[in-house]
C-alpha cells in the first residue's frame, strides 16, 4: 500500500512539446526518493502534479492508495511542499512564517506556536527565530522553509531542488535536515546535484526529456548500465586501445574511458607501466546519469555545474 | 486531525496585515495618509464646503484600495514567495485563503477607516438608517474591488505589472471619477464616462444618503441595482475563472 505509483502520466503545456511523456513509476513511499534530470527534463512538472498543484494531460497517479487527481483534497491533508524558488516572506521572521503556515493548515494558535518553536529548535534555528527573514543568509532561509514543513503533520513531503544555490557547507547541513525529515516521513526530492542524490536517496528516479529513464536503488541502477568502471586521464595523455568500452573526450581535452572491470584493470596496468597519470573507480552517479540520458561529451559540460560523484576522482 | 477554520482565516490576517504593520510601521503611515491626503486637498480647495463628500470619498477610496491591494498582495505571495503553491498543497481551501486575505486588507486599512469614520461622525453625523445604507454601499464596493483584485491576481504572473495595475485602477476609479466631489461638477458629455466606473454609483448612493445629492427614487434604485448586479456577476466570473490548481 505504501507506494508511489504513476501510470502513463503525461503533461503538455498548451501547444508546446510534452513536458512529461507517459511516466510510469512504482516506488516505495518511504525514506527519500530523489528525482534527477537535466533542466527541462520534467522534474518540476512531475512534482507539481503529484503535489496536486497541476493537472496532468493524461495518466494517473496515487500515493499510498490515494488518487492524486480524484482525491486531491484527501491527499492535501497529508502532503507539504517547498516549491522550487520558494522564498521566506521578507517581512516576517522564521517563527512567524512557521506559525502562520501551521495555522493555514488548521492548527490552533497555541499548538502552532509550540510546534513552530520545536521545529526551529530541531533545525538549530532558534537563535534566528525572531530575526527578519530578509536578514538571514541563503542557507538559513532554506532551513526556515524546511522548518515550516517539518513542523507540519504532513507525512509526504515534496522538496523541489531545495539546495540549489547553497554553498557546499550549507548544502551538507541541509542534507542532515533531510535525513532527519526522512526518519518518519516520505521525502520526494528533486535535485541537480548527483552527489546529493547518491548520498541521500533510498530510491533514485532518472528523468530525461520528459521520460522516466530509470528507477531503483543506486546500486541496482549501477548494475543496469553497460560500463561499470571509469578511468580518467588528463588532456593530451596517450590513450590505450579500448576493446569493450568507450572513450569520451571532455571540453578541455580530458579523457574518460568507461568499460568493464577486467578491461579497466588491464588498461590501468598499461597506464601505470607507461607512467601516465590517471584515476580509476566504479562509475559515479554522474557517469550513470550521462549514460542513461544518452549524454557523452556534451554532458561533461553539465558535470561542472552538477558537482562530483563518488567513486572515481578527477 | 480537526482543523480550525478560524485559524486559517487568522493566518492570512497575520501574514498580510499584522506582521507587515508590526515589522514595517512605515506601511501603516502610507495607508493612513493615502485617502486622507485627497480629503485635505478637497477641503482646502472647497474652503470646507465639500468636507462631507471628501470623507465619503476617502471611505470609498479606502475600500476600493483594499480590494486592489488584495490583487498585488496575492500576486506577491504567489509569484515572489511561491507561498500560494505551498498552500495549494495543504489542507487550506481557496475560499478560506481568499476570505482571510480579504479580511487582512480591511485590517490593514483599519487605522485609515477608523479616522475617516470618526470624521464622518463629526461632519456627516448620519442617522442609524443612513449609516446602514452607507455601510451597505461600502461593503458592496469592497466586494466588487476584491473580486476584480482576486481575478487579476490569479491570472497575473508578473508582480511588477500587478502592482502597477493596482495603482492605476485605484487612481482611475477613485481619484478621477466623482468620488471625492459630486458628479454634478462634471460637464454633461463627460458625465456618461463617469458611469463606467462602479465607484460613481457607490458615491452617488452615499452622497444621496448623506443629503449632499438629491437623487430621484428611480435613479437611486438603478444605482443599487448596478452595484449589486456588478458584484454578483463578478463573484460568479471569479469563482469560475480564478485558478487555484493549474490546468
Amino acid at each position: 500500500m505504501d507506494q508511489l505509483i504513476t501510470e502513463k502520466l503525461s503533461k503538455r503545456y498548451g501547444s508546446s512539446s510534452m513536458a512529461l511523456q507517459e511516466v510510469s513509476l512504482s516506488a516505495p513511499s518511504s525514506g527519500i526518493l530523489a528525482l534527477i534530470g537535466r533542466n527541462g527534463a520534467g522534474k518540476t512538472t512531475l512534482v507539481r502534479i503529484l503535489a496536486t498543484e497541476l493537472a496532468p494531460t493524461s495518466g494517473s497517479a496515487s500515493i499510498n492508495g490515494i488518487d492524486v487527481m480524484r482525491e486531491d483534497k484527501r491527499l492535501r491533508e497529508r502532503i507539504a511542499i517547498v516549491p522550487q524558488e520558494a522564498r521566506t516572506v521578507a517581512w516576517m521572521t522564521p517563527k512567524q512564517s512557521t506559525l502562520t503556515y501551521l495555522m493555514w493548515r488548521g492548527f490552533e494558535y497555541s499548538e502552532a506556536k509550540k510546534r513552530a518553536e520545536e521545529s526551529l529548535a530541531r533545525l538549530k534555528l532558534d537563535k534566528f527565530a525572531d530575526t527578519l527573514n530578509r536578514k538571514l543568509s541563503g542557507g538559513t532561509k532554506r532551513k526556515a522553509l524546511a522548518a515550516m514543513v517539518l513542523a507540519s503533520e504532513a507525512d509526504i513531503i515534496f522538496l523541489d531542488e531545495p539546495t540549489t544555490g547553497l554553498d557546499p557547507i550549507s548544502r551538507r547541513d541541509f542534507w542532515e535536515i533531510l535525513r532527519e525529515l526522512a526518519k518518519d516521513r516520505f521525502i520526494f526530492l528533486t535535485t541537480h546535484y548527483l552527489e546529493e542524490a547518491e548520498q541521500l536517496a533510498d530510491t533514485l528516479a532518472v528523468l530525461g526529456g520528459g521520460r522516466l529513464v530509470a528507477v531503483g536503488t543506486v546500486p541496482s541502477i549501477r548494475g543496469r548500465i553497460r560500463h561499470q568502471y571509469s578511468i580518467k586521464l588528463p588532456a593530451n595523455s596517450p590513450v590505450p586501445g579500448v576493446a569493450q568500452g568507450e572513450v569520451t573526450t571532455g571540453r578541455n581535452g580530458e579523457v574518460q574511458i568507461l568499460t568493464n572491470e577486467d578491461e579497466a584493470f588491464a588498461i590501468s596496468k598499461k597506464l601505470s607501466v607507461a607512467g601516465t597519470r590517471f584515476s580509476i573507480g566504479p562509475v559515479s552517479l554522474d557517469d550513470i546519469f550521462f549514460q542513461l540520458v544518452g549524454e557523452s561529451t556534451q554532458g561533461e559540460q553539465e558535470a561542472a555545474t552538477m558537482g562530483g560523484g563518488g567513486g572515481a576522482s578527477w | 486531525m480537526r482543523r480550525s477554520l478560524s485559524s486559517q482565516l487568522v493566518a492570512s490576517i497575520l501574514v498580510n496585515a499584522v506582521y507587515e504593520m508590526k515589522n514595517y510601521p512605515i506601511n501603516l503611515v502610507n495607508t493612513v495618509l493615502s485617502p486622507l491626503s485627497f480629503l485635505v486637498v478637497i477641503d482646502f480647495v472647497s474652503r470646507g464646503a465639500l468636507i462631507g463628500q471628501a470623507i465619503e470619498g476617502g471611505l470609498i477610496m479606502s475600500m476600493f484600495q483594499s480590494g486592489m491591494s488584495l490583487q498585488g498582495d496575492i500576486s506577491h505571495l504567489k509569484n515572489d514567495f511561491k507561498l500560494q503553491d505551498m498552500l495549494v498543497s495543504s489542507p487550506v481551501s481557496p475560499a478560506a485563503y481568499v476570505v482571510g486575505m480579504a479580511a487582512s486588507e480591511i485590517i490593514y486599512n483599519l487605522p485609515a477607516l477608523a479616522i475617516l469614520l470618526v470624521l464622518g461622525g463629526i461632519y456627516i453625523h448620519p442617522g442609524a438608517l443612513q449609516a446602514l445604507e452607507l455601510a451597505a454601499a461600502l461593503v458592496l464596493m469592497f466586494l466588487t474591488s476584491i473580486t476584480i483584485g482576486f481575478m487579476f491576481a490569479t491570472l497575473s504572473s508578473d508582480i511588477v505589472q500587478s502592482f502597477a495595475w493596482s495603482r492605476l485602477l485605484t487612481t482611475v476609479f477613485t481619484a478621477i471619477t466623482p468620488v471625492y466631489y459630486p458628479i454634478t461638477y462634471i460637464p454633461f458629455p463627460f458625465r456618461y464616462l463617469a458611469y463606467l466606473s462602479p465607484t460613481t454609483y457607490v458615491a452617488e448612493i452615499m452622497q444621496n444618503a448623506a443629503g449632499f445629492l438629491k437623487l430621484s427614487e428611480s435613479v437611486e434604485i438603478a444605482d443599487w441595482a448596478v452595484i449589486v448586479g456588478l458584484a454578483a456577476v463578478l463573484l460568479v466570473v471569479v469563482s469560475r475563472n480564478a485558478r487555484w490548481k493549474e490546468k
